[in-house]
């Protein structure tokens, strides 16, 4: 144990690990979201490689690679090349952080839930730059549609996520945890006691969430029907594919912090069979559920128009959270305030 | 006592990154012709600084560095951009006596730069600071809403007047035809 301990072997074992998680996710949710869409459209989607498509998303790997990365004519070629890059960086900095069980968390910090929100803001600009540095009217139409989604969205995420701050009054995302430890009903999700719209917090965290990483139905970003592929228009091969993959970095990450949040990260929902690697399981188990759920939408839903998008934000998720923040200090304060008078 | 091999010049290192990361994006952000850049460059910057706070066992202020002076400050900057034109500034004629006006700036500079060495060279330099408590969010939420309450009034109602500001412009703005 005293091994682990030391700083560089964490270091280096949370960079291969978390290499290898995302890595295997970017693939294999590929996989999914492609055959789930087919189960979802009635066709058996990609079912060709291997036995059921399940080699499928190394027959692509390869084909990403073996194209040639081409840099168009025109393009601001230092920030084509660096968006890449950048938009791979924040989601790794921010698995840092998230706790997969009691135990397995790469590096303890006692602001862990400021930390992921900061990187996590660093991620519009990536998309913004590649978007701008292709010189191209798609992109550039899809980089000014992600700036105006993330500036909306990121409000009523952050009121929400103060409003959770203020009944757990601890940014350890780990101490979160330990908080809604004993069962379903103690989630957070459930503490309809400590504020009676809890669950609509969390509706409203997921839908910020969906807005956040780009998702169907707020794909404005990369509007296929409308836009080619949006910011990433002009990259080819593996330029491509590290959006694609930084995507779906960003749903895992947004994804663990719904269940780190709201649906009790690595505790067990029925009090036994928790600690450990049964932690490990439950907390995979919540947070492949809940992408399962973002697939799930992306091909039920039709996507949203420009203007109902912000509408959305602006009129309806910020009143809202805004109305719970100040309902979930009443009801913590007031209690206080009355047994001071009476 | 120190388990790591090297962990100084390994700290040192880091140090050197950071430091290098504030002054470049500096540097970007005041040498570059093209805005997008500027913004990048100051990103860049901003994420140094973040570091350099880091280094001063300051995480709490380090992360807000990051999301504040990232996340929201470039952010706006960048959506003001989206606005503008996308292509590069045509280049401009030098004006008329250019050596002249930067060998003006020249002196300028040198005169700031020698002002500045003197004083920190000669002048009397303050205690280091010890630390006053653990940088925690428990502590600065209780020093803000205790001891330092009526600054941090004080900004709220600067913010809020902004607010109202920008309001009362994008008002008239949408009204007038």
């Amino acid at each position: 144990m005293s091994f682990l301990q030391i700083e560089p072997v964490r270091i280096l074992l949370y960079l291969v690990g978390i290499c290898a998680f995302v890595g295997a996710n970017a693939a294999y949710l590929v996989l999914a979201e492609r055959k789930g869409a087919g189960r979802i459209q009635r066709r058996p989607g990609p079912n060709e490689a291997g036995f059921g498509g399940i080699l499928q998303p190394v027959a692509d790997g390869i084909k990403l690679l073996a194209k040639q990365v081409m840099v168009p004519p025109g393009t601001d070629a230092l920030l084509f090349r660096a968006a890449p890059l950048m938009v791979m960086a924040p989601p790794l900095m921010c698995l840092a952080m998230i706790p997969f069980s009691d135990s397995i968390v790469a590096r303890h910090l006692n602001v862990g839930l400021l930390f992921v929100f900061s990187f996590g803001s660093i991620n519009v600009m990536a998309l913004m730059l590649g978007g701008w540095a292709s010189r191209n009217k798609f992109a550039i139409i899809s980089s000014a549609r992600v700036v105006s989604q993330n500036v909306a969205y990121e409000i009523p995420m952050l009121l929400v996520v103060i409003t959770l701050l203020m009944v757990t009054g601890t940014m350890d995302l780990n101490e979160i945890i330990h908080q809604q430890g004993g069962g379903i009903w103690h989630w957070n999700l459930f503490k309809v006691w400590v504020n009676p719209l809890m669950p609509v917090t969390f509706v409203i965290f997921f839908i910020c969430m969906l807005a956040e990483t780009n998702r169907a139905p707020f794909d404005m970003a990369e509007a296929e029907s409308e836009l080619v592929a949006g910011a990433f228009t002009e990259y080819g091969g593996m330029g491509f594919g590290v959006f694609f993959m930084a995507e779906y970095a960003n749903i895992v990450v947004g994804c663990s912090l719904a269940t780190v949040l709201f649906l009790g990260g690595w505790q067990s929902p029925i009090g036994v069979l928790s600690g450990g690697l049964w932690g490990a399981g439950w907390f995979l188990l919540k947070l492949y559920g809940l992408i399962f759920t973002v697939i799930w939408i992306r091909w039920t839903f039709p996507r949203t128009q420009f203007y109902s998008l912000l509408n959305l934000s602006w009129k309806i998720l910020i009143p809202i959270s805004l109305f719970t923040l100040l309902l979930t200090g009443a009801m913590m304060k007031l209690p206080v305030v009355y047994h001071q008078f009476f | 006592m120190n388990p790591i091999p090297f962990a100084d010049y390994l700290v040192l290192a880091l140090f050197a990154l950071i430091v290098g990361t504030t002054i470049g994006g500096a540097l970007i952000a005041a040498l570059s012709t093209r805005i997008i850049r500027g913004v990048s460059g100051l990103m860049m910057c901003c994420v140094g600084l973040g570091g350099l706070y880091y280094f001063l066992n300051s995480p709490f202020l380090a992360l807000m560095e990051i999301l504040i002076y990232v996340g929201a400050v470039c952010v706006t900057i960048v959506f003001g951009v989206m606005l503008s034109e996308p292509d590069e500034p045509p280049h401009q004629e030098s004006r008329r006596h250019a050596a002249l006006w930067g060998g003006g700036a020249l002196l300028v500079c040198l005169a700031i730069a020698f002002g500045v060495a003197h004083l920190g060279l000669s002048g009397p330099w303050t205690e280091p600071a010890t630390r006053v408590n653990d940088g925690s969010v428990e502590a600065i939420g209780l020093a803000l809403l205790t001891t330092y309450s009526l600054p941090f009034e004080l900004i709220s109602i600067v913010l809020l007047v902004a607010i109202l500001g920008a309001l009362v412009i994008a008002r008239s703005g949408r009204t007038k035809e």
